[in-house]
């Protein structure tokens, strides 16, 4: 039943790319050979693994230093910090790029590109490792400084060990949208694979090499993938020792200072300048006269597509993160790569695919939300099923074992036992899944169901004809909308902590 | 019907097997300790008879009813085998009673079987709790109250008490054991814990590299171990080579009263080895420390000859460090015959 859901689930990720692949070969061997040794191709070939990696390299460090600073030390305004920090991921990549070049219209190619993408992808690092820092056993840590590590040393030896596999599964989140991000590219002249393939489908009807470079996009994931599962180790997971211990706050001493400055800094650059510049741009759009009905239509449209995405998401992942989690054999392993192949696809390619797919195949879906929904599931099942995962491996398999031996089945002890304790990071994989939904622009503006439109298509729409004044209401709904699974994921894990910790004091 | 017998069984993970035709009958209602090192494959056993591993050949039935051979594989909700795992396992997000209710039936978690299994386990009152509020060894009643639940026919244990510090340990042993016996369950308990097997089981079997090396109740595995090395590895002892005649053996020791003939190895426990007064009978020796435990002492000491052995004294102890004293053997000890080639170990290192 599950490997049977999850096969289904894997097999529909891959729909897009096998449509891809028959195109791209739609030409001839000899065309996909022309194609791939163009002196272009290579050049953006290196430009966006460049990039990519850059971005990954930047985000890590970023993530991993403020992850640390807000759940372990005693920075000043540290919970606050905590939920700031979290809110770029709100930040659409081509909003913060236009806000940005709204300020400072001379910030182009890779320095741009690179530092904007940072900005809107670090959480990508911090969440899963603030995550892991809050769970892991701080008993280790404590005996690195009885055996005379320094405290330093310590966060290098042990803590950092202890979030490597976070860091690393985030990390590689981050090289992969970076690898398929085109509206910041593109607002940013940064030329790059998905501008490559944007430009090459508009400018001709054959669309035989779009689909070529859209195959190599597709390897150069594939590539990424394997290499962050030998990169991802051994993870601890902690005994079934009814209730974690709170690890104790490490004051920050003289550094104190100059950490929080950083942190400020960062939430200036993350938010303070997108905010910024979006009030101003409201501001002078205020005599311009937003039509508040237009609005009120299009957050319902990203409220409707998104929530239907991101359940359509959540329940193709289920079956698959649990597969990864607890199987190990080759079919569980191939399950879960094919389902990470849809977040190489760039939206736009997804969304020709399925454009294509419904003319031909299901006439009666194509522009109906069932079909946006599906590509936002091809796009974006990798980051469920790896919040799916991490919450399944996260519940001890000795649980699933007692549960059998009191008489419950497979299918019972998941129900009861398995999905209990992994709802939490479930959870927070369908609220993250809904704001990359609300945040997505280029399938949806080719899939967006007739008459509906969604915050970031009016944003686009307005955006493309310069029209920065209109354009803004609509990045101020859509940051909103975006907030508000953050905000609740964040308040989640927080809670979550505190039960823990309230349980540890009533067992002294 | 929960006599439980496990029919030279082969299982493992690798290409060679961790079971190795291993044979088992426990009694029914019986408490049976499963002591072995680590590695011998203690835990694989466990997984096997839960149905949490499959075995690769022999049988394992519960009664009448055959639970795992080679074409056969009945799921472990279908067994009525209860587990209590290493350190509990309980559940995290449901309260005790829960917990405990986990495997019955709507109606019996309501008419009153939860709260009697708490009081059986001594947590009467604790169902409201959250296992994070409770402490190691309550998570342990817990889990054992949860297994003894749904009425199995035989509750296997690993490790149970492995994480409790010792006083605890010693309490839980004695209610565990009493919670047992009242709800008339069939216990296996895995461990490498000696003095844990010796002290809670009926019967101890003794693991090794697979197969079940000896069978019996504590005093006969302790008393009368099957070989050397099931002897060496219960408890305390001393091993000498000697060639005895007419029932006595020369050891460096004196004069030992044995059963058997021939070149073997004689086997001393410490609480054998008596001490005297420096001018009495025996061998002279010098005592080089004296550690003591509390109900009783270890008396390491240095014969003129050389040779360490040790004497495990009761009551006052009879010297002190560096003085001289005379050692001599009470009572019978086991010889082993050598078998094939001589048996070269001379002495046993202080365990």
């Amino acid at each position: 039943m599950l490997t049977a859901a999850a096969i289904a689930a894997a097999v529909a990720a891959l729909t897009p790319l096998a449509y891809l692949v028959v195109r791209a070969f739609g030409g001839g061997t000899e065309r996909v050979w022309q194609v791939l040794w163009q002196q272009r191709t290579l050049d953006l070939a290196l430009r966006s693994i460049s990039l990519a990696l850059a971005v990954a390299a930047a985000c890590v460090v970023l993530g991993v230093a403020a992850a640390w600073l807000v759940v372990r030390s005693d920075l000043p305004g540290r919970r606050a910090a905590a939920v700031l920090l979290v809110l770029p991921l709100a930040v659409p990549s081509y909003v913060a790029a236009f806000t940005w070049i709204a300020q400072w219209p001379g910030l182009s190619g890779f320095w741009g590109a690179f530092g904007v993408l940072t900005l809107v992808s670090f959480p990508y690092v911090l969440l899963p490792v603030a995550a892991a820092l809050r769970t892991a056993d701080p008993a280790l840590e404590e005996v690195a400084r009885t055996l005379g590590r320094s405290a330093p040393r310590t966060f290098a030896l042990v803590t950092l060990r202890q979030v490597r596999p976070a860091a690393t599964a985030g990390g590689l989140l981050v090289a992969l949208y970076v690898l398929s991000d085109f509206g910041a590219v593109s607002l940013l002249r940064y030329d790059a694979f998905t501008t490559g393939i944007f430009t090459s489908y508009q400018a001709t009807f054959d669309r035989t090499p779009a689909a070529i470079l859209g195959c190599v996009l597709v390897a150069l994931a594939l590539v990424l993938t394997v290499g962050e599962r030998r990169a991802r180790g051994v993870a601890a997971v902690r005994g079934a020792r009814g209730a974690a211990r709170q690890a104790a706050v490490v004051p920050l001493g003289r550094v104190r200072v100059p950490a929080a400055l950083g942190v400020l800094a960062l939430l200036t650059a993350s938010l303070g300048v997108p905010v910024y510049s979006l009030l101003r741009w409201l501001l002078a759009g205020r005599s311009a006269g937003a039509d508040l009905g237009d609005l009120a239509s299009a957050a319902w449209g990203t409220v409707t597509v998104s929530g239907l995405g991101a359940l359509l998401t959540v329940a193709l992942a289920i079956p698959v993160g649990v597969l990864a989690a607890r199987h190990q054999g080759r079919l569980a392993r191939g399950v879960e790569l094919a389902s990470f192949a849809g977040h190489a696809l760039p939206g736009i390619t997804v969304g020709l695919a399925l454009v294509f797919f419904g003319i031909r195949v299901a006439p009666q879906l194509y522009q109906r939300t069932p079909m946006l929904a599906f590509a936002y599931a091809v796009l974006f099942l990798p980051l469920a099923v790896g919040a799916v995962r991490t919450a399944v491996a996260a519940a001890p398999p000795v649980l699933e074992d007692v549960s059998r031996s009191l008489g419950k089945g497979r299918a019972a002890t998941r129900l009861l036992v398995t999905m209990p304790l992994a709802a939490p990071g479930v959870l927070a994989g369908a609220a993250l899944v809904f704001l990359t939904c609300a945040k997505e622009l280029p399938a949806t503006l080719l899939l967006r169901p007739t008459g509906t439109d969604t915050l970031a298509t009016e944003l686009w729409s307005n955006t493309e004809i310069g029209a920065f004044a209109a354009a803004a209401p609509y990045a101020a709904v859509l940051l909103v909308v975006a907030a508000v699974p953050a905000l609740a994921l964040d308040q989640f894990l927080r809670t979550g902590s505190a039960r823990t910790r309230r349980g540890e004091e009533a067992s002294r | 019907m929960s006599r439980l017998v496990v029919d030279n069984v082969v299982a493992g993970y690798g290409a060679e097997p961790v079971l190795r035709g291993l044979d088992l009958a426990v009694p029914e209602g019986n408490l049976v300790a499963v002591l072995g090192p680590s590695g011998c494959g203690k835990t694989t056993l466990l997984r096997v008879l839960a149905g949490l591993h499959p075995l690769r050949d022999g049988r394992v039935a519960l009664g009448d009813t055959v639970l795992s051979a080679r074409d056969v594989h009945v799921p472990p909700e279908r067994r009525g085998i209860g587990l209590v795992p290493q350190e509990g396992a309980l559940f995290p997000h449901l309260t005790v009673a829960r917990n405990v209710g986990f495997g019955l039936s709507r109606g019996q978690r309501r008419n009153g079987t939860v709260a009697e299994l708490l009081e059986l386990v001594g947590l009467a009152g604790y169902g409201d709790r959250m296992p994070g509020q409770l402490s190691g060894g309550q998570q342990q009643r817990v889990a054992l109250a949860r297994a003894l639940a749904p009425r199995p026919g035989v509750v296997l244990m690993d490790e149970p008490f492995s994480s409790l510090d010792a006083g605890l340990r010693e309490e839980l042993r004695a209610d565990v054991r009493s919670a047992l016996r009242a709800s008339g369950a069939t216990a296996l308990l895995v461990t490498h814990d000696q003095e844990e097997a010796l002290g809670v089981a009926d019967l101890v079997a003794v693991l090794r590299d697979g197969v079940v090396a000896q069978l019996g109740s504590p005093q006969e595995v302790y008393g009368r171990p099957a070989d050397l090395g099931v002897a060496l590895f219960v408890g305390d002892a001393m091993v000498f080579e000697a060639a005895p005649e007419a029932g006595i053996a020369d050891t460096p020791l004196g004069p030992v009263a044995v059963d058997g003939g021939g070149r073997g190895t004689v086997l001393v426990r410490p609480e054998q080895v008596h001490l005297g007064g420096a001018s009495g009978e025996g061998v002279p020796a010098t005592v080089t420390d004296v550690l003591f435990h509390g109900h009783d002492a270890t008396v390491l000491l240095r014969l003129a000859d050389g040779p360490a052995v040790r004497s495990r004294v009761q009551g006052p102890l009879p010297a002190g460090r560096g003085d001289d004293v005379r050692v001599s053997v009470r009572g019978p000890a086991r010889f082993f015959p050598a078998a094939d080639q001589p048996v070269t170990t001379a002495m046993a290192s202080p365990s």
